[in-house]
């Protein structure tokens, strides 16, 4: 039986070993697993490669293919405007998945909220996501703005990007504070109001803009509707358009501000 | 090769026999001319047709744009009405920035430095949204009014505001110019320094007016309790929801 076996076995080998070699030879084979198999021709490192890298990928192409030395220093940025644009994205990205499971009525909205948080997978860990991306970049749009400042990079040629800047700081808190409101719970519901009541005291048309935004004098169904659009649509509607305006100019005011 | 074609070649060879014509006639005006003006390179035939043209009189006292549209009468040697306006030296222009910049390339170096700023916070908002979960209170309702009852965070500098000016003062006059100098920033501070040792004036304003919001929003966000009473956190305990 040993000497039976023992063939056997080998024979198994062989056909194994002929199998994988069939498979590792193969086109397809080659094809994931080449290194830098996802550039059509490979990658090797040289310097032409690097700027092919950034010229034919249209998300890099933000970038320029090259930046000056002291840009690419951590310790300068602390990568803030970057990871804030970042957040901008993960927030979209957790905010699509929320969006499949919340309806924006005052009798259905608290409702939904418990049901993804307690019967959808993953559902309570991508709306806290959603709840500290946030947080956090309020935070982050706040401290670049502090690490600019500090930077005196808002002197010319960077004026005008400084004050598109500032309209997308607050242009963050609004969409943070129409984002509290739609959980539609004590908390939301008694933050608004405070926040909303603030803004009545705007001189001249105070109250005007109040009742826009509330769409009627009290919160209500009426408001979450509106602020679930003003949130989910609107609003990033024009910091996307803010941003693109914001990214432009920073290549066309010559690349972020020198070294101090 | 292929050969030029009949009438471009007659062209060329029509010209360059006018050419030499005229190179030698003009030879002894072009000598006085540019002995008058040193470097001026401006070659004689076309200074010649300049004033010839300028001789002339206008075509008609009332068209500004008579030179463009020459009768025929006016035009130029061989029947062209090109005119000499300017000459504008290239230095003057071509403003070449020779002056090499220490650059390196994006990639590797700046997008693997944001793609591990980018997986950092990805792994701490992930990790935390483990851990820490976002606050659901109970469904609104409008007869219970919590206390105290605050704003987002953030907006918790406006609301200690409000305790202590008019509403007037604190939510539009106080934040409103706060805003206006944030946004003129750049157009009131006209130093051209970017030396930290140098805008001194500019850095501590702005670090008084970072640390203004801050203090608010802290004292707002900890230190207020029911009532929205001053409180200190460690004996009555947190009133903060994010």
């Amino acid at each position: 039986m040993a000497d039976d076996k023992k063939p056997a076995g080998q024979a198994l080998q062989e056909q194994l070993g002929q199998l994988t070699e069939q498979v590792q030879g193969s086109q397809a084979w080659s094809s994931i697993f080449r290194p830098g198999s996802i550039f059509r021709k490979g990658y090797n490192d040289s310097p032409r490669n690097r700027s092919y890298v950034i010229m034919n990928s249209v998300l890099y192409h933000l970038h320029p293919v090259k930046v000056k030395r002291h840009a690419v220093k951590v310790s300068y940025t602390l990568c803030l405007g970057g990871l804030s644009f970042f957040l901008f994205i993960l927030l979209t990205v957790t905010g699509i998945f929320l969006m499949f499971f919340y309806r924006p009525t005052a009798a259905q909205a608290w409702d939904d909220i418990q049901t993804l948080q307690t019967a959808v997978g993953f559902g309570l860990l991508v709306r806290n996501m959603h709840r500290w991306a946030a947080h956090l970049m309020v935070l982050s749009v706040f401290l670049h703005m502090a690490r600019v400042f500090y930077h005196g990079a808002y002197k010319p040629p960077r004026e005008f990007n400084w004050v598109i800047g500032v309209m997308l700081l607050q242009f963050t808190l609004l969409l943070s504070f129409t984002g509290y409101l739609l959980p539609w719970d004590q908390l939301a519901l008694w933050a608004v109001t405070v926040g909303t009541n603030m803004m009545g005291f705007t001189p001249v048309f105070g109250e005007q803009v109040r009742f826009v935004l509330l769409g009627g004098v009290e919160i209500g169904t009426d408001t979450l509707l509106r602020w679930y659009t003003l949130h989910v649509l609107m609003l990033p509607f024009v910091v996307v358009i803010f941003m693109a305006i914001h990214f432009w100019r920073v290549r066309k005011d010559g690349g972020i501000s020198g070294p101090l | 090769m292929t050969e030029i074609p009949e009438h471009l070649r007659k062209r060329a060879e029509a010209a360059k026999a006018k050419a030499q014509g005229e190179a030698a006639p003009s030879a002894g005006d072009a000598a006085p001319a540019a002995a008058a003006s040193g470097d001026d390179k401006i070659p004689s035939h076309l200074l010649d047709r300049g004033t010839a043209a300028a001789d002339q009189p206008a075509p008609s006292a009332g068209s500004a744009g008579g030179g463009l549209a020459a009768p025929a009468g006016s035009s130029g040697p061989d029947g062209h009405n090109q005119r000499l306006l300017t000459v504008v030296k290239s230095g003057s222009i071509q403003d070449t920035k020779a002056t090499p910049q220490d650059k390196v390339h994006v990639w590797p170096h700046l997008l693997l430095a944001e793609f591990l700023a980018a997986l950092a916070v990805t792994l701490f908002t992930l990790l935390f949204s483990i851990f820490v979960n976002a606050p659901l209170l109970e469904l609104a309702d409008f007869n219970k009014t919590p206390n105290p009852s605050k704003a987002p965070w953030y907006f918790l500098g406006l609301q200690e505001l409000l305790t202590m000016f008019h509403p007037m003062v604190a939510g539009v006059t106080i934040p409103g110019i706060g805003l206006i100098v944030l946004v003129m920033a750049p157009y009131m501070d006209k130093n051209p320094s970017k030396r930290p040792e140098d805008r001194k004036f500019a850095i501590s304003l702005m670090t008084v007016h970072l640390m203004f919001w801050s203090v608010l929003v802290m004292i707002g966000s900890f230190f207020r309790g029911p009532g929205f009473n001053f409180i200190f956190p460690w004996n009555s305990g947190l009133f903060f929801e994010l």
